[in-house]
């Protein structure tokens, strides 16, 4: 099985206001595929990590390889188009343009990437949508719609660009259990169906135990299995 | 790879959704360059109409010969005396003639100059002129009246009549408006002139002169040079002044100097002839430069606190672009193309408001006496104006935006999308 995602020896230091070590000696791997989750406490550097792994954090020291190739150490300009090309990304809270509609909202990573004609991506993003059951709410402003369904169009954003893997930052942290349920069926019927890598930070315990592997985080390391 | 028509779609609908902000901004932008053609266009057109009234009526170089006495008195030349201090009382002026030595051969000279755009001769004559048994005294002016009609717009000034009329009729005169009122004359009456020696002719008026300077126009008159010279009973190389058109203004001074040396005789400059009134021109562009760039800095300064607080506003969302892959470049983008769009729009808004305030005050009437060809507020209307208003429009707006736009692209979004 490939390897979608590794992190070798990765280290990082808050530096202000005093010197905290808060991932340490940090190696692993996801394999295409894989749904994997991180639990631990608050403050134990799993957001933290997530935000190294996703490229937007490039103040550490290790390794990151991505597909098999090195991404540490590129400028801030191969990273923005490595993330909006390769990496999907859902946040606790849904982050969607509220001036733009349902539809333009998952179309903009596509259009940034420019490999598509504007036929094209409308066709994509009204895929995704239908994928996730909301089909229907496409022509509608993101702020009017509820928060389940933000979420999920946040996922039809993050999955536009077909990308090599899912980030989470706790999706479901904001939802209540009803659409926490659709949101992880959602991921396990990607990871099924399309063969999708996913990486998902959380607290919910009950997510993370029907998840493929869990990988613990306690005090900046990661526990062994 | 920059895709800018995803940016430009972006910066669209931030600023269709902010339309209040975007309004204001505009505005603020449409009223500073409004004002600044308006201004500009008024003031300049109000100091083209000063410098006409003043500057064609001046030659650029006015050659004549002045009564004054002579540098060198004659026992300065006695060799026994050499060595003293000679001392002279009750000093008169030199005894010479008024008309121009070699007058001729100057024109021809000058004609032949490059610099020179033309040199008209006049011949000025003291006279009298008889109405009834009342004299009242002038002047009469011999002029080639072709040559002032190309050099000096007296056209502008002849109210009744045509300048052609009096080239056709070789005892026609142009005569002051003051005099022609007094007299109670009009065009085709004949006014009867007298010489200083007592000789009386009768010429015919063709036309009215009005100046607008009333002492003028209460003495002064013109006729063709042939005619004065006739009156007086001079020969035809009998010219008194020339009065020298140039190609360039600035180099009158130059050419002043030089001429006074080659030919002996007096050359005065329009500079020197206009001192106080070249510095007022200056003055009144000044301020119209100063309160112009103020207006526009204003609406500087409006773009930039639009934007920097549409910049916190959207702090979230610069944060989830850059988590989707647009680059920080892509984002100052977004902001820049809304600064310019909003320069481009309030920018063109205030060309056709400034445009259109010019021609409401171009309508508005304004007789005066002392410009009898002008019945509106004048108004410059030259399209340099234009272009440096929409010019400072973008460069304001450009610098208005590139501040809070670099902020933008250096927003970290990790700080943002983590709360801390």
């Amino acid at each position: 099985m490939n390897t979608v995602l590794e992190a070798k020896n990765i280290n990082k230091h808050f530096r202000k206001p005093v010197d905290f070590h808060v991932l340490k000696d940090i190696s692993f791997n996801v394999k295409k595929g894989e749904f994997a989750s991180i639990m631990g406490k608050s403050g134990c550097g799993k957001s933290t990590l997530l935000y190294i792994l996703s490229t937007m954090d490039t103040d550490y020291e290790g390794n990151l390889y991505l597909n098999e190739e090195l991404v540490t150490g590129k400028d801030h300009k191969e990273l923005s188009r490595i993330r909006n090309e390769h990496i999907g990304f859902v946040f606790q809270f849904h982050y969607l343009l509220s001036e733009f509609s349902v539809i333009e909202n998952v179309m903009l990573p596509a259009k940034k990437l420019g490999l598509k004609s504007e036929e094209e991506i409308i066709h994509d993003a009204q895929q995704k949508l239908d994928m996730l059951n909301i089909g229907n709410l496409a022509k509608k402003r993101a702020s009017r719609i509820s928060g389940g369904e933000k979420q999920r169009v946040a996922i039809a954003r993050a999955l536009i660009n077909n990308p090599s893997i899912l980030m989470g930052d706790e999706p479901t942290g904001n939802l209540d259990s009803y659409n926490a349920e659709n949101v992880f069926q959602i991921f396990k019927k990607l990871k099924e169906e399309e063969g999708l890598s996913l990486l998902v930070v959380t607290h919910d315990i009950d997510f993370a135990k029907r998840t493929d592997r869990i990988i613990v985080m306690e005090d900046g390391r990661i526990l062994p299995d | 790879m920059i895709n800018w028509k995803v940016i430009f779609g972006i910066a669209k609908t931030h600023l269709l959704t902010k339309m209040k902000s975007t309004v204001t901004a505009s505005l603020g932008v449409t009223f500073g360059i409004g004002a600044y053609i308006t201004l500009v266009s008024f003031m300049t057109g109000l100091n083209g109409m000063l410098d006409d009234l003043i500057l064609n009526q001046t030659p650029h170089v006015h050659l004549y010969n002045e009564i004054e006495p002579s540098e060198e008195q004659p026992i300065e030349k006695f060799t026994p005396f050499e060595d003293a201090w000679n001392i002279v009382h009750s000093v008169k002026p030199k005894q010479s003639q008024r008309k121009i030595h070699n007058a001729v051969p100057i024109l021809n000279y000058l004609r032949e100059d490059e610099k020179v755009k033309g040199a008209a001769p006049q011949l000025n004559a003291q006279i009298f002129y008889i109405s009834g048994s009342i004299e009242l005294g002038g002047n009469l002016i011999g002029v080639n009246i072709m040559e002032e009609v190309r050099l000096s717009n007296i056209q502008d000034y002849i109210v009744e009549g045509s300048p052609q009329a009096l080239n056709n009729n070789e005892n026609g005169i142009l005569l002051g408006a003051g005099l022609a009122k007094k007299m109670s004359l009009s065009p085709g009456d004949r006014v009867q002139i007298s010489t200083v020696q007592g000789d009386i002719f009768p010429l015919k008026i063709v036309g009215i002169y009005q100046s607008g300077l009333a002492d003028v126009d209460n003495a002064r008159s013109f006729a063709n040079l042939k005619t004065v010279q006739r009156i007086l009973g001079e020969a035809e190389n009998y010219i008194t002044d020339i009065n020298v058109k140039l190609h360039n203004l600035s180099e009158a001074i130059l050419m002043a100097r030089q001429l006074e040396k080659q030919f002996q005789i007096k050359a005065r400059d329009i500079k020197e002839a206009n001192a106080q009134f070249e510095t007022g021109s200056n003055i009144r562009n000044l301020i119209t430069y100063a309160v112009s760039v103020t207006l526009l800095i204003v609406a500087g300064f409006g773009i930039y606190n639009i934007l920097n607080m549409l910049i916190y506003e959207k702090m979230k969302d610069i944060a989830i672009l850059k988590a989707t892959g647009f680059s920080g470049f892509d984002v100052q983008m977004i902001f820049m193309s809304q600064a310019i769009i909003i320069g481009v729009i309030g920018g063109l808004l205030g060309l056709i408001i400034g445009f259109g305030l010019s021609s409401l005050i171009d309508g508005i009437a304004f007789e005066t006496e002392a410009l009898p060809t002008i019945t509106t507020y004048p108004i410059n209307y030259n399209p340099g104006y234009y272009v440096i208003g929409i010019t400072f429009a973008l460069i304001s707006t450009f610098i208005a935006g590139y501040l809070p736009s670099k902020k933008a692209k250096r927003i970290d979004p990790v700080r943002i999308i983590r709360g801390t």
